[in-house]
């Protein structure tokens, strides 16, 4: 599991089209480990992809990986993420099945939503809850757009951890 | 009147769901400490108790935003607030209403 300054692990996983979908350098990445089914990945959700949207000029990308166990939760199937990137639900982020939960574990991920932000160089920056308040959409992912300013500007995301608030990743057993 | 608050531990939303009822009840004027707390804690009690995931607010046995299919199953709820947003926990207005109604029932039931 990567710590602060860590390098993150590296990962190869399948879109919601079957491309694979790695860490390629970008000037600062997202990962966020998120699911269909859980009322916190939903409620931040939007702001993710305000996110997303915000930053592509500066060339960040965000990558949605969902590790959740399909087979107890099926409306995390693989069929159920498609629909919602087909409805336009994924605008800009590419949507990843991590059947295996290898990736999960390896990033040690708690929750959906948990976020990392990962600089140039696939070193982590920031993990943790996207803002301070998944009620609040006000707070427009303050902790997270405050990671990637640093992280773009070369310096240290302050906070650079925050507790992950969600829905527990739904391990197979 | 009897209000009920089902939950799974393994959802971090009940605190704050619970917390949200017993305002609600204080502002309606009724005993906060009147919640009934019932844990759901296998796929069982789930079934056995219709419940659609956690939390679950039941006024008189009615849910304060009626399921529309969903499976019963340990699981978050997913709601919607009134103004569309997604959230785990329903819309206070959406209980204060349930609470209302509730108490119209019981006092017509009296007269």
């Amino acid at each position: 599991m990567p710590a602060i300054g860590d390098r993150a692990p590296a990962f190869s996983l399948t879109d919601t089209s079957g491309a694979p979908q790695q860490l390629d350098g970008a000037p600062a990445t997202v990962v966020v480990f998120t699911c269909n089914h859980c009322p916190y990945a939903l409620a931040w959700h939007p702001r993710i992809l305000d996110v997303a949207r915000d930053y592509s000029a500066a060339g960040v990308r965000v990558l949605a990986i969902n590790p959740n166990d399909a087979e107890r939760y099926p409306r995390d199937s693989p069929a159920q993420m498609r629909a919602r990137v087909e409805q336009g639900e994924f605008e800009g982020v590419p949507y990843l099945r991590d059947e295996s939960q290898q990736v999960a574990r390896a990033y040690d991920a708690k929750t959906t939503p948990d976020v990392f932000v990962l600089d140039a160089g696939g070193v982590l920056r920031y993990r943790g809850a996207p803002d301070a308040d998944y009620d609040d959409p006000s707070q427009n992912a303050r902790w997270l757009r405050d990671a990637l300013d640093a992280v773009l500007e070369g310096g240290t995301p302050d906070p650079a951890e925050t507790v992950p608030v969600g829905c527990s990743i739904k391990w197979r057993p | 009147m009897r209000v009920e608050l089902l939950f799974w531990e393994g959802c971090p939303s009940y605190a704050n769901a619970h917390a949200q009822l017993r305002a609600s009840l204080i502002e309606a004027g009724l005993d906060p400490d009147e919640v009934i707390l019932r844990e759901i804690e296998t796929e069982a009690d789930a079934e056995s108790h219709q419940f659609v995931g956690s939390p679950t607010i039941r006024i008189d046995g009615v849910d304060v935003q009626p399921p529309h299919g969903e499976p019963t199953g340990l699981t978050c709820r997913v709601y919607r607030r009134r103004d569309g947003r997604f959230s785990p926990t329903p819309d206070p207005a959406d209980v204060r209403d349930a609470l209302r109604a509730a108490a119209v029932s019981t006092a017509g039931d009296r007269s």
